[in-house]
């Protein structure tokens, strides 16, 4: 009998610490090793070890307890940085919690990603068998499930060929059907339905809606695209800044998400996005006409609020850079290309409001990068996605149609600065 | 890991047999659990299925290739060695004498950097998807294996060329190459922690397989080293593998003390380089 209201993941007091700074420095050279091993007994003395430490340590996830049932469909959302890959990692055994402890009940696959170790050389057939492997399937599974794989990719004619010579659409319906007919208990996906074109995706959320009902299998599902989530999961779990802070049912979990997004709250105002070596930012707003806000309307000024640390270098620059929902880079703001300043010669911490003039977006999703540098020479302090915000609706003039980023038309809109004239050309060319 | 035959065709499923997966905070050192590494069998088998495919897919000579890497050197050895220098060698012809001393060592200088470098080659896989690491080093040693195994019939074409037949003695020569597999796995496992953590040991390593190569008895027999020394040189484990599968090939006696000190030497890197490789693994996605 299939067990029911059974404990399929439990959490209890899960957290996870990293140390950020640099991504180039997670790993060291030997000559830091021994050079840190070196001086850590004096930095000791001094006192300076556990400030410097304190100062780089960052908790992707913090005491997270929660229990999933067996048979749950459940939707895991949350802003960049909530830790809900950092969950996914965890549960699906690729990192090491830092404190806590997960207890999964059966037997667990993860999908990171879809396609994990193909190799382009190898034909479609090979790559089933050594996807298939490394995804935790046993050979005889593979072999029995072959042809409904290569069936549900719809590469009959290419499978022995090797997929360097695939179309992106073919490779990513063969990873994805190696991925569909993995029959675990636990299934841990992550983001990966964000890609294959529109119908092929449907087909794949159809089979992962089969696979849980029909077989009472645990979904853990991480995804922006909140209709994906609405129409598939059964509950939902909301993560901010590391927390969990609501878990209940899908629709009451895409709900805490909109709040979330909606309010750039005052309590937002500080991150810890680590520090460069002469400047810390700490703070990016964008400031609507009532305060913070992640909204913004076309056609109106672009106001930023910057918080930043600097240690008093001479020449150090603050840039901006907008970004489309494909984190493309669309425009630049630069303190000191643009507005020949740059930070005070003075350390201390430091307000920069920014103004910039209106620009008539397209609607969608965005996102702001900042960087402080040691102007044209390198990059000091760069936070990247350091704010989101949504341009609800786009028009230009007042008309209905709503000009969407996702269109593939452009991000800007150029509105006319004086009315289009229309003269007739033939009669005078005659 | 549960069998899914019985799971996907039928309904009713057998929750005893569900497997508990607790996932915490793994203590420093520990013991290395062969369990469920040996539960991933497959996926060994798999991948260096892989690394062998791979191996012979664009290359036109194909196998031929692990031929003539030992073939070639054989020749150079006995040119430079054999006849310019005119080192002894342990009464058998020179040719016989190289080739069966660069069989091995050839396995340990492909299978120890490669090794090595699997890690932080599979960092993509490493980072989305999770089996025992252990896997990834130790199926580096596939491929390499095939090779021998085409380069022991050069091998016995060169005895039988130079008049050395088939002897009884030569029945013990697998377990040398089971020592040096050992050896070689032992190091490359090591490394491949190592190359994880400090990416500097990518510059170590060809550096040190040539040291290696010349603290081992590839191109000169163990006879030259000095008797009283010895005990130092077989602390090497691929001097006493060399030399014993030389001598088993050949039909003459090993330096048994010899044999046996470069065997615990093995065993000892072996269990070190696991250790330590299980001691950094749980952090490896956090920094690869």
């Amino acid at each position: 009998m299939m067990r029911r209201g059974g404990i399929a993941i439990r959490a209890e007091g899960v957290s996870k610490l990293y140390r950020i700074g640099a991504p180039a420095r997670a790993y060291r050279t030997l000559r830091e090793a021994l050079v840190d091993a070196a001086a850590a007994p004096f930095e000791r003395l001094r006192g300076r070890a556990r400030a410097a430490e304190a100062d780089t340590r960052f908790w992707a996830l913090r005491d997270v307890s929660f229990e999933i049932a067996e048979g749950e469909i459940v939707g895991v959302v949350g802003r960049n940085g909530a830790g809900k890959s950092t969950l996914l990692k965890i549960l699906s055994r690729i990192t090491d919690p830092t404190e806590g402890r997960a207890t999964l009940e059966g037997r667990v696959a993860s999908l990171l990603e879809v396609g994990t170790g193909f190799h382009p050389e190898l034909t479609g057939r090979e790559n089933i068998f050594l996807n298939g492997a490394i995804l935790g399937m046993r050979r005889a599974d593979i072999a029995k499930r072959f042809d409904a794989i290569v069936d549900f990719a719809e590469i009959e004619r290419f499978i022995d060929t090797p997929v360097k010579h695939y179309s992106s659409g073919m490779y990513v319906r063969l990873a994805f059907a190696v991925a569909a007919h993995l029959e675990p208990d636990i299934l841990v996906v992550d983001e990966v339905l964000a890609v294959g074109d529109a119908r092929f995706q449907q087909k794949c959320l159809g089979k992962i809606d089969e696979v849980s009902r029909k077989g009472g299998r645990t979904v853990l599902l991480v995804s922006h695209n909140l209709a994906a989530v609405k129409s598939l999961a059964t509950s939902g779990l909301v993560f901010d800044r590391g927390r969990l802070v609501l878990q209940g049912s899908v629709d009451d979990a895409i709900a805490a998400y909109g709040r979330l997004q909606q309010d750039g709250g005052a309590d937002e105002a500080e991150h810890d996005w680590g520090a460069g070596a002469h400047t810390r930012i700490r703070s990016v707003e964008m400031i609507g006409d009532d305060g913070p806000t992640r909204v913004y309307l076309p056609g109106t000024p672009l106001r930023l609020r910057i918080i930043l640390d600097t240690d008093g270098t001479p020449g150090l620059s603050v840039d901006v850079f907008l970004a489309n929902a494909q984190r493309a880079r669309i425009a630049l703001w630069s303190l000191s290309h643009f507005d020949a300043m740059s930070l005070p010669a003075e350390p201390g911490c430091y307000e920069l409001t920014i103004e910039a003039a209106p620009i008539h977006l397209a609607s969608g999703q965005y996102c702001i990068d900042v960087a402080t540098a040691v102007t044209m020479v390198n990059w000091d302090h760069q936070v990247y996605e350091a704010l989101a915000f949504e341009t609800p609706f786009s028009n230009v003039g007042g008309g209905s149609w709503d000009f969407k980023q996702s269109f593939g038309f452009g991000f800007v809109a150029l509105p006319s600065t004086t009315p289009p004239k229309l003269a007739r050309l033939d009669e005078r060319r005659a | 890991m549960s069998p899914m035959d019985e799971r996907a065709s039928a309904s009713m499923r057998d929750d005893a047999r569900r497997p508990i997966t607790i996932i915490e905070a793994r203590p420093g050192w520990r013991l290395y659990d062969f369990r469920e590494a040996f539960a991933y069998r497959e996926l060994l088998y798999v991948l260096a299925a892989r690394d062998l495919k791979l191996r012979y897919k664009q290359t036109a000579l194909g196998a031929a290739w692990a031929l003539l890497q030992p073939l070639t050197m054989m020749i150079v050895l006995s040119i430079v060695f054999g006849r310019l220098a005119g080192l002894p060698s342990d009464g058998a012809p020179y040719p016989v004498f190289a080739l069966a001393g660069l069989l091995p060592w050839t396995f340990f200088a492909n299978v120890a950097p490669t090794a090595g470098a699997s890690l932080v080659a599979s960092s993509n896989i490493v980072t989305k998807v999770y089996f025992p690491r252990l896997l990834i080093p130790l199926s580096t040693a596939g491929a390499p294996l095939v090779d021998l195994a085409i380069s022991a019939l050069l091998l016995f074409a060169v005895m039988a060329w130079n008049g050395v037949g088939l002897r009884w003695s030569q029945l013990a020569a697998p377990f040398f190459v089971l020592g040096v597999v050992i050896t070689a796995l032992g190091v490359g496992v090591l490394l491949s922690a190592l190359t994880v953590a400090y990416r500097d040991f990518r510059h170590v390593v060809p550096f040190l397989i040539q040291f290696w190569m010349f603290a081992s008895p590839v191109a000169y027999p163990v006879s030259l080293v000095p008797t009283e020394w010895r005990w130092l040189y077989f602390l090497n484990p691929m001097a006493g593998m060399i030399d014993g599968f030389r001598h088993a090939l050949i039909g003459s006696p090993p330096d048994i003390s010899g044999v046996v000190i470069s065997g615990a030497s093995a065993l000892a890197i072996f269990c070190l380089g696991v250790a330590y490789f299980a001691r950094v693994e749980r952090g490896f996605a956090d920094i690869v």
